[in-house]
């Protein structure tokens, strides 16, 4: 049960810094949202923004990391 | 509730779920070939008793969540489930990560299973039963989540998303018992781009109506969404392949 309970763990984390740079700009959002309650299309954008750009300099590091001769990729890639 | 709702559900709730069924099919076929039916099948019964035990332990518990909590809480278990399987999609596009391969796997399983003594207890094989089990458990607990998940929007929505989940699973058992081999020719890898894209928009939308964000447009806002983690993953596999 406990390899079972670590890979439903796994189901949402493999690189923990690409879950904990999410997590950490959906609470950034979140007080945006608090700060300037008249602005939900910023919150939106900041939101939607904040996680593709998350993703891609994830990506963009990973792809450095893998390409590079004496590089290992980081954990999950 | 019209087509613009349940349609972006049913669909992400199938596309998902045929992935995750395809998996499962994999390693059960595995175990029915190598170490008997019987024990794949019992193994294949138990997860399934378990996941339905789960369902409908905690279904009723997810009604009495306020709407915009369970949201949040959905939308960013979403952003990470989506988030991931488009990062490794990516990196799987860019070359940078092996393609999945269903024959591969099937052949290491069927290799595992041959090596590992055979028992038997209360007329099953326990290591090809549990085989079978954990695997059938573990997909079929990402299948309950995507469907609770992307159901979140409202009640409407559950009956679609997991209407959606039973066509794909009912179709990936039947091809698999029609062809009795791993389902390797299903583009399994495109799948897990799309539904990557599709389960991220859903995990920004929820995240944001969790967070009170008033989407423009509503849940046209969602189709833009789509569009854009769209847009996100092919540049990331350019950019990966550039790199």
């Amino acid at each position: 049960m406990r390899a079972v309970l670590g890979e439903i763990i796994g189901l949402f984390v493999d690189d923990g810094s690409l879950a904990v740079a999410l997590l950490v700009w959906c609470g950034v959002v979140a007080g945006v949202r608090a700060v300037l309650p008249g602005s939900p299309l910023l919150a939106g954008l900041l939101l939607a923004g904040g996680c593709v750009a998350i993703l891609l300099v994830n990506i963009s590091r990973t792809a450095g990391v893998s390409r590079r001769p004496s590089g290992r990729p980081s954990p999950g890639a | 509730m019209n087509w613009l709702h349940v349609a972006p559900s049913a669909s992400a709730a199938f596309l998902a779920s045929l992935v995750e069924f395809v998996e499962a099919a994999t390693i059960v076929l595995a175990v029915g070939v190598v170490r008997g039916w019987r024990s794949a099948l019992v193994g294949t019964a138990i997860a399934a008793a378990v996941l339905c035990g789960l369902v409908l332990l905690l279904g009723p518990a997810l009604a009495e969540v306020p709407q915009r909590g369970l949201q949040l809480v959905v939308g960013l278990l979403l952003l990470l489930f989506g988030m991931r399987w488009l990062r490794k999609a990516v990196l799987r596009g860019a070359g940078l990560l092996a393609l999945h391969d269903e024959d591969a796997i099937f052949l290491s399983q069927s290799a595992n299973l041959r090596l590992a003594r055979v028992s038997t207890r209360w007329g099953v094989d326990p290591i090809a039963t549990v085989t079978a089990f954990k695997a059938v458990l573990l997909e079929g607990v990402e299948v309950a989540f995507i469907v609770i998940a992307v159901a979140a929007g409202g009640a409407g929505l559950l009956v679609p998303a997991a209407a959606g989940a039973a066509l794909a699973g009912v179709l990936v058992v039947g091809l698999a018992i029609v062809v009795h081999r791993p389902l390797a020719q299903v583009p399994e890898n495109t799948l897990k781009f799309a539904v990557g894209i599709l389960i991220s928009a859903f995990g920004v939308f929820w995240t944001g109506e969790g967070l009170g964000i008033a989407w423009p447009g509503q849940d046209l806002a969602l189709l833009a969404l789509v569009g854009g983690m769209l847009a996100a993953g092919l540049v990331g596999v350019r950019l990966a392949g550039a790199r």
